[in-house]
């Protein structure tokens, strides 16, 4: 058995550790809740956004963009959002697998995969495990802006205009509760338009300043960057969300090692005391 | 109500305005739009200026946007607006400051890069300062 001594050490070592995983914790709620602020805040963006797109498919433009034109697919891209940091569970670790076992299944039908990535994790999670990574960045801090991946969307953007990549799919955790996050992946090029409302159903359509080409292609840029940045922000819940379960879990973890190794400590001394005690008895009984 | 038009500004980080009014004007890329109720349908995009939306005869709320869209339908006017912050808010000195830096990139840029950045932030910061100025003689002239 281990001294009191040792015991002891461990005991204040293990309560360090306690406090730093507690206010972890504790930053990662408050962390949560703004992330989960933004999140609200940025669905009327979304919302009109897709309102618009539903106008737009009951109008009938004669232009056809290249955002909606489905062909077959050779090259799929992704664009994975991850987190800059780790003592977050498996949130990363699941999304990527879930990436993987797609490129895995798209290999056995000769479709090749390029990715366009958020985050530090995806990206040394991206270059250890190969693949074509065609635009990363990373360092969002708590607050992203939509700016900040407005470079990154272009590229993946005009890799698909330019025919290099067939399909886009965004993946990203899905925030469901404080408990429960979800990876999901999300296809978002070629756009589709909504189904077609039959009230609206008489011909008519915009007036396109300064063309349809222009405005239309602006609007779908738009519209993706509404969606990927949405998602950006839900991961960061995510994010933060797990995190706060991990570090629960680990300052539980560490109350019960401390509750144990007390009682072997409690116990040690307890022999200790007895040991003297008996030693002291017998020699009395001795004289 | 008829003689009123739905105006929803938005920027992809927060909604910014979502009123009835009588009457909007939208800077449009090809040149300043006035919309009133029942408007025919129409899209374009828009260049950095400001919005300025007619909610009663003499109340007018202005926004700042750096540019956006612009869709128009009978009933309402949907922006969605690229960074729009509220024209109260817009700091005098930061957009100074904006436009000192765009100026001195401008002059010490290498590449076309540089220069087309510098270019939008140049009009943007001179757009925000329009928009400051206007703001300002409207406080003295009241």
């Amino acid at each position: 058995m281990s001294s009191s001594q040792e015991i002891r050490t461990q005991i204040a070592s293990i309560q360090n550790t306690q406090k730093i995983t507690k206010a972890m914790e504790m930053v990662a709620a408050s962390k949560m809740k703004k992330a989960q602020d933004q999140m609200v805040k940025a669905r009327p963006y979304a919302d009109k956004i897709l309102n618009v797109m539903s106008h737009l498919a009951h109008a009938h433009p004669e232009y056809e963009s290249a955002f909606l034109h489905e062909r077959d697919v050779k090259t799929k891209g992704y664009i994975v959002i991850s987190s800059d940091r780790g003592l977050c569970g498996g949130l990363n670790n699941n999304l990527f697998k879930k990436v993987l076992d797609m490129v895995t299944k798209d290999k056995e039908s000769n479709i090749n995969s390029a990715f366009g990535l958020v985050g530090n994790k995806a990206s040394s999670f991206f270059q250890r495990s190969g693949g074509e990574v065609i635009a990363q960045t990373s360092q969002l801090g708590d607050k992203p802006t939509v700016e900040q991946v407005l470079g990154l969307i272009k590229n993946v953007v005009d890799k698909f205009l330019q025919g290099e990549i067939d399909e886009v799919y965004l993946v990203f955790n899905k925030f469901i509760n404080t408990v429960s996050q979800e990876p999901e992946v999300a296809k978002i090029l070629p756009i589709s338009i909504a189904e077609k409302n039959k009230e609206y159903d008489f011909y008519w359509d915009y007036l396109y300043e300064p063309d349809a080409k222009e405005v239309l292609d602006s609007l779908f840029t738009r519209y993706l960057e509404s969606l990927i940045y949405r998602s950006i922000v839900e991961n960061l819940a995510c994010e933060q969300a797990s995190r706060m379960v991990a570090m629960k879990a680990a300052s539980d973890n560490a109350t019960d090692l401390i509750a144990e190794l007390q009682l072997i400590y409690n116990k040690n001394r307890q022999a200790a005391i007895t040991q003297e005690i008996s030693e002291i008895i017998s020699g009395a009984a001795a004289l | 109500m008829s003689d009123k038009i739905r105006l929803e500004i938005v920027s992809a980080e927060q909604e910014l305005f979502s009123k009835d009014v009588e009457m909007v004007y939208a800077p449009a890329e090809m040149g300043e739009v006035g919309v009133s109720p029942k408007h025919t349908p129409l899209i374009t995009k828009l260049k950095p200026g400001d919005v300025r939306a007619q909610i009663s005869k003499d109340e007018i709320e202005t926004f700042y946007v750096s540019g956006g869209i612009l869709e128009i339908q009978p009933s309402e006017v949907t922006i969605l607006s690229d960074t729009a912050l509220r024209g109260e808010d817009l700091d005098e000195a930061r957009a100074i400051e904006a436009e000192k830096v765009a100026q001195e990139a401008m002059r010490n840029s290498s590449n076309e890069m540089d220069t087309q950045k510098a270019k939008s932030e140049l009009l943007q910061a001179a757009a925000q300062l329009r928009l400051i100025k206007k703001l300002k003689g409207k406080v003295k002239n009241k």
